[in-house]
């Protein structure tokens, strides 16, 4: 590929980035109500999103839990606002701090563990996170069953922004930042290190690059993201209670990235739409119904388009260029 | 002192039923080295139809065996239609397959059965003559039926000539295909024996737990970490390790940590199991040449 079609592709990129950041601003004077809380919990769960595709997509690692991530990211916000008095703001960065030393605990023993047998040890974190979460001795923190009610922010410097402008909009900024850092991290050596880890953990190792570092570093970041996801959608929310985060929390985080494309940044941003929207629709047929969507959309996507979105829209636009070339 | 020994033995006998799912994650995994994560969810469904067999009216044992055959034939079709395209696929297609067919299961028995918690019935008496005090009818039936089953497999394993073309499947896929075994053949009747012990371990803890939709999750975590301390490629270990989970379990759950803290206890001995001896108690150890 010559330099100046690199350039023109990265033009077009930033030119829809920017694009895509008015219309997602635009949308806070549009929308209402329901539908910006709807629009903040994409943004959550998009974030969320990009943490998991860190870690599964450009690092290999496959995690079947980490909704359990997602919830200590809701329930660090919701703990420091109910008990330390914190601001909204201040606890986001906290629960990304938090969910990093937990994750990359958690990922030291897991570097023991390869393929298979890591979804299987994440599985039961996914599985055993409800419980723990209404353990009575922590009920004096998590508020056992009943969870924790939050307040939602007003919007500061008098700004004239209801209280779901506001939120929608904070959550934008943080996304955004988010995803720059997360774009920033992929490009460097870092993120090459994470790729050639999962392409060939061997090979990587014998050319010098620190596997067992690298991979629970990465294990820390993804959680660190996934966690930063759950705590804006504890304020999106208003509260946090552990049946919102059982296993079936975990398998939409994993649906997300399989439909959104695994190993992709904006994967994540059309994986948060359909996990938020999809569900929904299908409910509408019956209760159960969305989770058979799920069950089949994932097999299906395995199936016809493993790379999801971003993988077919990367199809349709190699094959749109090489018929405009001949 | 009475109370221990009591949690003992109840604890074998759930130990049983993990000890049943545990074989049957085993069987998968010797054959295709695949961890199957929806096999709670489809012995799940199987109690399920066993149920609405018995709802019909259906005797006992009659809707106990028409669910078994039906089990087997709906696994080995599963592996026939999903599985067996997924071959060379990567392992992060594997387990985002297996969670599909978990979350299809799960919410096909919320769709057709309803959420409502339901009974079911247990085939042994209560006040049949092997039940005691320390010990109920259902317990020492649930033991006896993980250890008939346990005792099929093996005789199977070991003297039929269908059992050695199995394990030579399993063991090398290749040379056994020179020989003339069909090696997909055996792996579709590999997940049908998995599906039927899975639905004979689901009318088991049914009468236990109670049948919902969520029956399962917890027994497949313990199987899961009863099959990884017994060895995931050894049946023998399996069965060992459901029935030490099933007592831990029972143990650490009454004296130790409390009922709530259950599922923690599996997570933590998965972990544990699998960082101090992943190869667990019988397993072969691995080494792969590079």
């Amino acid at each position: 590929m010559t330099s100046r079609a690199t350039d023109s592709i990265s033009r077009a990129m930033w030119l829809s980035m920017a694009a895509l950041l008015v219309l997602a601003v635009g949308l806070t004077f549009v929308a209402k109500g329901y539908q910006l809380f709807q629009a903040t919990m994409v943004v959550a769960y998009a974030i969320a999103l990009l943490g998991l595709n860190m870690l599964t997509g450009y690092n290999g690692q496959i995690s079947l839990g980490h909704g359990a991530f997602f919830a200590m990211g809701a329930y660090t916000t919701g703990i420091l606002m109910e008990h330390a008095d914190m601001a909204y703001w201040a606890t986001v960065p906290m629960a990304g701090v938090v969910c990093l030393c937990i994750g990359y605990l958690f990922g030291r023993p897991a570097l023991k563990l390869e393929g298979l047998y890591l979804a299987l040890a994440t599985f039961a974190l996914g599985v055993a996170m409800p419980q723990l979460l209404k353990y009575k001795h922590l009920e004096a923190w998590t508020g056992g069953v009943q969870g924790i009610v939050l307040m939602k922010p007003d919007a500061p410097w008098g700004l004239p922004l209801n209280q779901d402008q506001w939120v929608y909009l904070f959550s934008l900024a943080v996304a955004v930042v988010m995803f720059w850092i997360a774009y920033n991290l992929l490009q460097s050596g870092t993120g090459r290190a994470m790729r050639a880890i999962r392409d060939h953990a061997m090979a990587a190792e014998a050319m010098g690059v620190d596997t067992r570092h690298y991979k629970s570093m990465s294990f820390g970041v993804s959680a660190a993201f996934t966690g930063v996801g759950g705590a804006l959608s504890a304020i999106a929310v208003q509260f946090v209670s552990p049946d919102s985060f059982t296993l079936f929390l975990s398998i939409s985080l994993l649906v997300g990235i399989v439909v959104g494309g695994v190993g992709t940044l904006w994967g994540a941003l059309y994986g948060a739409v359909f996990i938020m929207f999809v569900p929904n629709l299908a409910e509408k047929v019956s209760k159960a119904a969305p989770w058979a969507v799920y069950g089949v959309v994932l097999i299906l996507l395995m199936f016809a388009m493993p790379g999801g979105v971003v993988g077919l829209m990367r199809k349709i636009q190699s094959t749109w260029a090489a018929r405009s070339s001949r | 002192m009475n109370e221990l020994l009591h949690q003992t033995l109840s604890g074998l006998a759930t130990g049983g039923i993990y000890a049943s799912v545990a074989l049957a994650l085993v069987m998968i995994y010797q054959a295709t080295h695949d961890i199957n994560f929806a096999q709670g969810e489809m012995a799940m469904f199987s109690t399920f139809v066993a149920w609405m067999l018995l709802q019909l009216g259906w005797s006992y044992w009659a809707a106990f065996a028409a669910t078994v055959v039906l089990s087997f034939v709906v696994a080995a079709a599963i592996e026939w239609a999903v599985i067996r395209p997924m071959h060379n696929a990567p392992e992060l297609s594997v387990v985002v397959v297996f969670i599909g067919l978990l979350v299809i299961f799960h919410s096909l028995a919320g769709w057709l059965f309803g959420y409502t918690i339901k009974q079911f019935p247990s085939p042994f008496a209560a006040d049949a003559w092997y039940g005691s005090e320390l010990m109920s009818a259902h317990e020492v039936g649930a033991i006896f039926v993980a250890l008939i089953m346990v005792a099929l497999l093996f005789s199977f394993f070991r003297l039929t000539p269908l059992g050695l073309a199995m394990r030579a499947a399993a063991q090398n896929a290749t040379s056994s295909r020179l020989v003339g075994i069909s090696v997909g053949r055996m792996l579709m009747l590999g997940w049908g024996l998995a599906g039927a012990i899975g639905a004979v371990a689901g009318m088991m803890v049914a009468p236990v737990v109670y049948l919902d939709p969520n029956m399962m999750t917890g027994v497949l975590l313990y199987a899961f970490a009863g099959a990884l301390i017994g060895g995931i490629d050894n049946p023998v270990g399996a069965v060992l390790g459901g029935f030490i989970v099933g007592v831990l379990e029972n143990l650490l759950g009454t004296f130790v940590v409390g009922t709530e803290l259950k599922l923690s206890v599996a997570l933590v001995l998965i972990v544990g199991v699998l960082i101090v001896r992943p190869s667990g108690l019988l397993g072969k150890k691995i080494v792969t040449r590079v």
